[in-house]
């Protein structure tokens, strides 16, 4: 009889499995990169995923618990349910240094959360300057490279 | 039920729902582009807190109601937010002052609420504050351009400032379910919030060149559900399909 794999086996591959799913609205990202992922509690035979939204009104909050449900079942983890946690908020310091790297190979510059003018993704001039505190997600706002004159998204500061 | 807390959900929530469809109507008519990204993001976060909101009232009730049926199957006179959220769009000067007021109030609020003995509420005004002081950063900057602008975008924002001004003691109203909960250690009496939110209209009138109005008559009721007229239509148009249509999925 096949012994029972330890909960830290079932908890990387969960991991695993949800590393896969990209974010909907910017796919070079996965959902654990972004820190959507809360965390994986198991308690006896039964796993449950945290899974937190970005933004209160973020639409794609639907769309990544869908994707998240399809690929846990499609792994053969259907009996691992999915909750939604607010507290503690969502912020973009959760966003992994991988998940900053491949925002800035996408063309979005990540958060500086010490602040100042965005890097340009495509320059590396820091010459930029706002144009639109709001862009085309909740999570980001409109900038352009003084240097290149290419305007990019940046991730805000949340 | 715990009728103070629902009653006092039904006020935040509804606040939310109302200024957001407000603001949808901007969408694809705003002066600029980047403009109408902005009213409608603001939107996006405004109904996103309401759904969590009015989510929660309906389960403080206990009779099955969620977030959709509390928007979408109740009258106007039902409401609980404040009679400025419920105020036509006007101009974009109006639009952009009666955000900057209610943004400037409303951080001020969740801030508060975020230390609430209520976790769920807590949890939801912790989420709700980031979004709001960047609503509040927003409309405070075109305030500034735009009262510091020409002289015909000053006029119009003395204008919006006079439209808007008479609304301020509703905003700020605490009625005796809310001041109960204020007891309970669950929300902060409004009274309490209104020093800094003077001090801060102030300073960015400062800057905006314009005056902080003397004492206007105020006009009050909205958290009572004693509304103006424009609710029940902006409500309408909200309403319509899933009141034709009550069984109706995506």
């Amino acid at each position: 009889m096949a012994s029972q794999p330890s909960s830290d086996v079932i908890e990387q591959r969960i991991f695993d499995v949800l590393a896969q799913v990209p974010d909907p609205e910017i796919p070079a990202v996965s959902i654990v990169d972004l820190g959507i992922v809360r965390g994986v509690s198991i308690d006896g035979d039964q796993a449950a995923v945290a899974l937190t939204p970005t933004y209160s009104g973020c639409p794609a909050t639907h769309a990544i618990e869908l994707a998240a449900r399809l690929a846990l079942d499609e792994a053969g983890l259907e009996a691992v349910t999915i909750r939604t946690v607010l507290s503690p908020a969502w912020s973009t310091e959760m966003i992994s240094a991988e998940g900053r790297e491949k925002l800035r190979r996408y063309g979005i510059a990540p958060p500086v959360e010490s602040g100042g003018p965005a890097e340009c993704p495509r320059c590396g001039s820091r010459d930029t300057h706002e144009v639109s505190r709001f862009g085309s997600t909740p999570c980001k706002a409109l900038w352009r490279c003084n240097s290149c004159s290419e305007p990019f998204d940046r991730f805000k500061c949340h | 039920m715990d009728k103070p807390l629902f009653n006092a959900l039904l006020q935040m929530g509804d606040d939310s729902l109302v200024l957001g469809q407000r603001l949808c109507e901007w969408s694809g008519k705003a002066p600029t582009i980047e403009v109408d990204l902005s009213l409608s993001n603001l939107a996006l976060d405004l109904i996103g807190q309401a759904t969590m909101l009015l989510d929660y009232a309906g389960q403080v009730e206990g009779e099955g109601r969620d977030a959709d049926r509390l928007a979408f199957h109740r009258d106007a006179e039902l409401f609980r937010n404040s009679l400025m959220v419920e105020q036509p769009n006007g101009d974009f000067a109006r639009t952009v002052m009666r955000h900057f007021f209610f943004a400037t109030y409303a951080s001020a609020l969740y801030e508060a609420l975020s230390k609430s003995s209520d976790e769920t509420l807590a949890a939801i005004a912790a989420k709700a504050v980031k979004e709001l002081r960047y609503h509040s950063e927003y409309a405070a900057e075109w305030v500034v351009r735009l009262g510091d602008g020409t002289e015909e975008s000053h006029s119009r924002m003395v204008k919006a400032l006079d439209w808007h001004w008479r609304f301020i003691d509703d905003l700020f109203e605490d009625d005796a379910d809310w001041a109960e909960l204020a007891e309970r250690g669950i929300v902060p009496l409004r009274a309490t919030l209104r020093g800094n939110f003077g001090k801060r209209v102030a300073q960015v009138f400062g800057e905006a060149t314009l005056e902080v109005p003397g004492e206007v008559w105020p006009l009050t009721g909205g958290r009572q559900g004693r509304h103006s007229e424009h609710l029940s239509l902006v409500l309408a148009e909200m309403q319509v399909l899933p009141r034709a249509h009550p069984a109706a999925t995506w």
